[in-house]
């Protein structure tokens, strides 16, 4: 924060001076044109290039002010008990505005996600580099094409199917139908227990 | 104007300009012929232009994240500091930013006083400029109640409530501004609203003041009414654009220093406190440059009278062009008049002073002298002034002093006007 304004500062400090040159040397008309000209085009130069600086330092605060802010930014984890949640059933939780889907697969559910070939899925990932434990499928509800959130234990392949453009995900949530071009996307999330998971 | 037609020199500049002039606007902004002799006292219309549209930017930024809700309002704006990005840098330009407005405002204004700007031909600048100034007031007062902190709500409870000074309608009149039986979420949110509204009109009055202004052109230190273009101008750009900029920069420096340093220094500790309804801090006060108009309005002892001398301590100002009735606009040549305008300027800086004090004693006397001395100076001395005071005879041209100079090196002795440019 000091750093910023030393450097605001400065730069004010750097542009008067180059602006005070110019305008002494254009008030000034010196015969001796060559010379001046030169001269006068470097302090040109110079000084728009100055002044473009600090123009963008000025408009970093005004765009960055629209970026998330700290109270946002404390709210990136969230702590989810997860001993109440039986097999086959599965909860949506919210991470940053988002609802995150988490389900505790039957054993049938990780054998079809388990056992196909890559070379069919639209997006090739092995079901192991999706989930921690097998048993927990942990992924953001959000559809990757536009941004619905998709319905569970639905469409063709008994995983989730989105309402708004029809996409179907397998029951690890990878896209193996519909417009979408990805996989459902997996947060960044830790076991704290046997019954706490993480997110964020 | 004297100028030529502006023709763009290409096809499409001239396909262009014939359907929409912004060509030759632009060549009128760049050749604008401006006498030669401007001091820095003339940089301010740049200096407040770039204020109203960094205070528009800023505003509009702050609106991001600010909620108009008498329960959210406080907490909302420390949220603006304390967790938006560069949200403090931008509260803190924006607040601050409104006191170097009117700073560069009142400067502004004694100049016009002081060189006469307001007399003919350009009474019409010097007229949209006052509304610009009463709605500048008129904003920030507004634009300080939406913190909703304790001097936020009781300086809207105290301001609202001058309109119940008025016979009859008063009390209807306050309720209908307060949207509810005391200051409150109506009378916040409608505040909002105004506060977002009322700079885009000031913008389009700025807009006419300058358009006003490039009719007869600029005045200038000397006062005289000078052919243009001519020897005596030079064009806009590059020459008044880069001692604008020289001079905006110097401000910026100064404001900077404000935001960086001690960016509470013209604000009141209580208006971090959230709004009390119940209870009124001990000492109020308005902003800074509102307190002039607030020691007229104490110096009064009438409830309705204080109203009416302090509106009307503003509104005179509108009459200024017939009330000096003198024929020379630059006090250079009125000996007599600048010492009443340093009076007068002292004058104002008093009822500044008394505006921050208890209305009580000694305070409350000399505010009651300051009043009426402010009073006595539109109405008395400078219209008498104009047709009593002898002037100093005025050059014939701007260049014309400065050859007088040159003559007067070569030996010839001093003629009055030599001396005038010193």
């Amino acid at each position: 924060m000091s750093g910023s304004y030393i450097i605001l500062t400065s730069l004010i400090a750097l542009l008067l001076v180059f602006l005070y040159l110019s305008w002494v040397f254009v008030s000034n008309e010196i015969d001796n044109k060559k010379k001046t000209e030169k001269r006068r085009d470097f302090l040109y130069t110079a000084s728009y290039a100055l002044g473009a600086v600090g123009i963008g330092a000025a408009a970093w605060p005004l765009i960055d002010q629209m970026n998330p802010d700290a109270s946002v930014k404390a709210l990136a984890t969230t702590e989810v008990d997860i001993s109440s949640i039986g097999p086959g059933k599965s909860i949506t939780v919210l991470w940053r505005g988002k609802p995150v889907f988490i389900k505790r697969r039957t054993q049938e559910e990780i054998s079809k996600a388990q056992n196909i070939k890559l070379t069919e899925l639209k997006d090739p990932q092995k079901d192991q580099d999706r989930v921690k434990k097998p048993e927990w499928l942990v992924m953001i509800g959000v559809c990757t094409h536009l941004g619905c959130v998709p319905l569970g234990d639905k469409g063709d392949y008994k995983g989730w199917f989105c309402p708004c453009h029809g996409s179907h995900y397998d029951t690890s949530g990878r896209i193996r139908k519909g417009p979408a071009p990805t996989n459902l996307e997996i947060p960044k999330y830790e076991f704290i227990d046997n019954n706490t998971i993480k997110i964020g | 104007m004297s100028e030529e037609k502006y023709i763009p020199k290409s096809k499409i500049g001239q396909w262009f300009d014939s359907r929409l002039p912004l060509l030759s606007l632009a060549h009128h902004l760049r050749e604008y012929p401006t006498p030669k002799n401007l001091n820095y006292w003339w940089t301010f219309g740049a200096i407040l232009t770039f204020c109203l549209i960094t205070q528009i930017i800023t505003g509009l930024v702050l609106a991001m994240h600010y909620v108009a809700h008498a329960d959210f309002a406080f907490e909302s704006v420390e949220h603006i500091m304390r967790d938006v990005n560069y949200g403090w840098l931008i509260r803190y330009f924006h607040a601050n930013g409104s006191s170097m407005f009117f700073l560069a405002v009142y400067i502004h204004i004694f100049r016009a006083l002081f060189y006469g700007s307001y007399k003919t031909p350009r009474e019409m600048i010097w007229i949209l400029g006052m509304f610009i100034y009463i709605l500048m007031m008129a904003t920030a007062f507004m634009g300080y109640v939406l913190p909703w902190g304790q001097m936020s709500f009781w300086a809207a409870t105290v301001i609202t409530n001058l309109f119940s000074a008025l016979p009859i309608i008063g009390e209807g009149v306050v309720t209908w501004l307060w949207g509810g039986y005391a200051v409150d979420s109506p009378t916040l949110t409608r505040f909002y609203s105004l506060h977002y509204f009322l700079p885009f009109l000031i913008f389009a009055l700025v807009v006419l003041h300058i358009w006003a202004l490039h009719i007869p052109g600029n005045n200038n230190p000397i006062g005289i009414e000078i052919k243009k273009p001519s020897k005596d101008t030079v064009p806009f750009s590059p020459y008044i654009v880069v001692k604008d900029l020289y001079a905006l920069i110097i401000f910026l420096i100064i404001f900077a220093g404000i935001i960086f340093f001690v960016p509470n220094i013209l604000s009141h500790p209580d208006n971090y406190i959230k709004a009390n309804p119940m209870v009124t801090p001990s000492h109020i006060v308005p902003e800074w440059y509102l307190l002039p108009f607030y020691a007229i309005l104490r110096a009064v002892p009438s409830k309705l009278g204080g109203v009416i001398v302090m509106f009307s301590s503003l509104f005179i100002l509108m009459f200024l062009p017939w009330l000096d009735t003198s024929k020379v606009r630059s006090m250079v040549f009125k000996p007599l008049s600048k010492i009443f305008f340093w009076i007068l300027v002292i004058d104002v800086l008093v009822l500044g002073y008394l505006g921050a004090m208890p209305p009580e004693g000694w305070y409350l006397f000399f505010g009651r002298l300051a009043t009426i001395y402010y009073f006595v100076h539109f109405l008395i001395i400078l219209p008498v002034l104009g047709f009593k005071e002898k002037t100093i005879p005025l050059p014939i041209s701007l260049s014309k002093p400065v050859l007088d100079e040159q003559i007067d090196l070569t030996g010839t002795k001093s003629i009055n006007n030599s001396e005038i440019l010193k």
